[in-house]
């Protein structure tokens, strides 16, 4: 045998030496499905987060210094003898308050889209029974006291006027976008913590399988972190590899929650512009998504693994 | 050089057992005192359960004595951290008695190991083992796994490994058990001729034949304890 036959059938390969036989191992499918898992829950949790905040903002866009003036049976006559609508007559006393500004009254169709989660289509097409009262929005001062002495003042003008404002609306989404905020973090820690203890459990086990292989590398001299690194970087490939996976597997469930929440939106949103338009407006988190959840798995798998080998290494002389 | 002072391995303490009263035979190692000068020559004996593996494994850093203290190479490894006690076992060459190869590499990936962990070139390597592996007539079987090799094949390949980094220390555990007398001869002449290049060699074996043959002190012991050195 010549040395060119040697050359020919070079034993090593051009691959990187793999002394511990991470790479012979078939996958742990177990971690990589329940990192997909854990991920697809983080995706969920993470979107429903950003929604909460997003719809809430958008419905709380100027709901603050927002009033809604709900006139009851508007079309009615002021008086008997008069002509002037309820409405009309609330709308001019709105008008000359200086306080106020941007008064007007929601057309039926607007009404309508308003109230369509509720009622369906039956809202705008009037045909749903229900006496709805006329609805004017201003902006202004919407403190208790400056409302109850516009209140008593329009009662006067066209009874049964109720004025809605924005700040106790306001401060009970705030609490509830909060509370959700809160539970979507418990969420992403829980599920952090279960994809930690899976890896944990898998690199034990690849440890318990390979023990004499890792006995002689240690014996041949090699340092811990000669012998945790190719576990680390294994581990975080898989766990990566779940990561990609759930949150890939995430993106349908979102979009149809994103196309969803757009249906609740006061201005005539992406779903009304196609799936084209949809896709557009998700943000650009929610794609960036399967891509970070394939990092953080990555690195919670990396950095579990490497613990956990140096621990067990120490058994070792 | 190696020196052991007072050194002890009791097995059971180093499970953490506690010995019944009166326990006096208890298998390991007690009370060894010597002193192999940098560069010599020893053959290890002793009956089959004397501790001759028990003191190749102190050597190794396998194991850490239970009692008394060692010297190796000029540092005390129960000093030095865990990297420095690997950096340590790099200058240390073993030839188990079970081999103790790797089964998913093959013959060429085996014995390169130190020098891959070494860091050493690949083209250096490449040299290196192809040299040594045809020197002890595996040339043909560079790409074979441990399981495709005889008993004797496998052997020569955890002793190429063994030496294949020139290290400054190197231990045999009963090497030639799985050899011809032919191939026995062969690789004590590999050893020889390490040893003349300055690497200290310890030897265990029960081969009187061989013993008497290359004439070198002899360390002896018997029931864990040196009965005999010179
Ligand atoms: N891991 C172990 N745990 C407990 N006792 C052991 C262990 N290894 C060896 N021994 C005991 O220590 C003594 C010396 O064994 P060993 O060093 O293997 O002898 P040798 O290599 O000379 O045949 C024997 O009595 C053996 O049973
Ligand atoms: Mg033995």
């Amino acid at each position: 045998m010549g040395g060119s036959c040697i050359m020919a059938d070079r034993p090593s390969g051009r691959a990187r030496p793999d002394p511990i036989g991470l790479r012979a191992a078939s996958h742990d499918r177990l971690l990589i499905a329940v990192v997909a898992a854990m991920s697809f829950l983080a995706a969920l949790a993470m979107a429903g987060n950003l929604a909460t905040t997003s719809l809430a903002d958008h419905w709380l866009g100027g709901a603050r210094n927002m009033l809604t003036i709900e006139v009851p049976d508007p079309t009615a006559a002021v008086q008997a003898s008069s002509s002037v609508t309820r409405i009309d007559a609330v709308l001019a006393a709105l008008r000359q308050r200086p306080t106020l500004s941007a008064v007007r009254a929601l057309s039926p169709a607007e009404l309508g889209r308003l109230l369509k989660p509720w009622l369906g289509d039956a809202s705008s097409s009037g045909g749903t029974g229900i006496a709805l009262p006329g609805v004017i929005i201003a902006q202004g001062d919407a403190r208790a006291s400056a409302v109850a002495g516009l209140s008593t003042g329009l009662n006067q003008i066209a009874p049964g006027t109720l004025i809605e404002t924005g700040g106790g609306l306001a401060a009970r989404l705030t609490t509830l976008t909060e509370s959700l905020q809160a539970s979507a973090a418990a969420i992403l820690l829980i599920v952090a913590a279960v994809a930690a203890s899976v890896v944990g459990v898998s690199v034990r086990a690849g440890l318990a399988q390979r023990r004499e292989a890792v006995d002689i590398i240690h014996g041949l001299g090699a340092r811990d972190s000669d012998i945790a690194s190719p576990f680390a970087r294994e581990i975080a490939r898989q766990a990566g590899l779940g990561g990609l996976l759930g949150g890939l597997a995430a993106l349908p469930v979102l979009l149809w929650l994103g196309r969803l929440a757009a249906g609740f939106a006061l201005v005539p949103h992406a779903a009304d512009r196609g799936v084209a338009g949809m896709l557009m407006d998700v943000p650009v988190l929610l794609w960036a998504g399967p891509v970070v959840l394939m990092l953080v798995a990555a690195l919670i798998g990396w950095g579990v693994a490497r613990t956990t080998v140096l621990g067990w290494l120490r058994h070792l002389a | 050089m190696i020196r052991f002072f007072n050194t002890g391995l009791d097995y059971q303490r180093l499970a953490g057992e506690r010995r019944p009263l009166g326990d006096v035979d208890h298998p390991g190692l007690t009370d060894l005192s010597f002193t192999i000068e940098s560069g010599g020559f020893r053959w290890l004996t002793g009956a089959s359960g004397a501790g001759k593996t028990t003191l190749l494994k102190l050597m190794y850093l396998a194991l850490p004595p239970t009692s008394g203290r060692i010297e190796l190479l000029d540092s005390d490894p129960s000093r030095l951290d865990r990297a420095g006690r690997a950096l340590l076992r790099r200058r240390i060459g073993v030839v188990y008695q079970d081999f103790r190869l790797l089964d998913h590499l093959n013959t060429f990936d085996n014995v390169a190991l130190p020098l891959r962990l070494a860091r050493r070139k690949e083209s250096q390597i490449h040299a290196d083992v192809t040299e040594l592996l045809r020197w002890v007539g595996l040339a043909d079987r560079l790409t074979h796994r441990p399981e495709e090799l005889s008993g004797g094949e496998q052997q020569r390949v955890a002793i190429c490994r063994a030496v294949v980094g020139r290290p400054s220390l190197l231990l045999a555990d009963e090497p030639t058990g799985n050899l011809d007398d032919e191939q026995a001869v062969r690789l004590l002449h590999l050893f020889m001729s390490l040893n003349q290049l300055g690497t200290t060699v310890i030897i265990a074996s029960h081969n009187l034949s061989l013993i008497e043959r290359y004439r070198a002190p002899v360390l002896e012991l018997q029931h864990g304890r040196l009965v005999y050195h010179g």
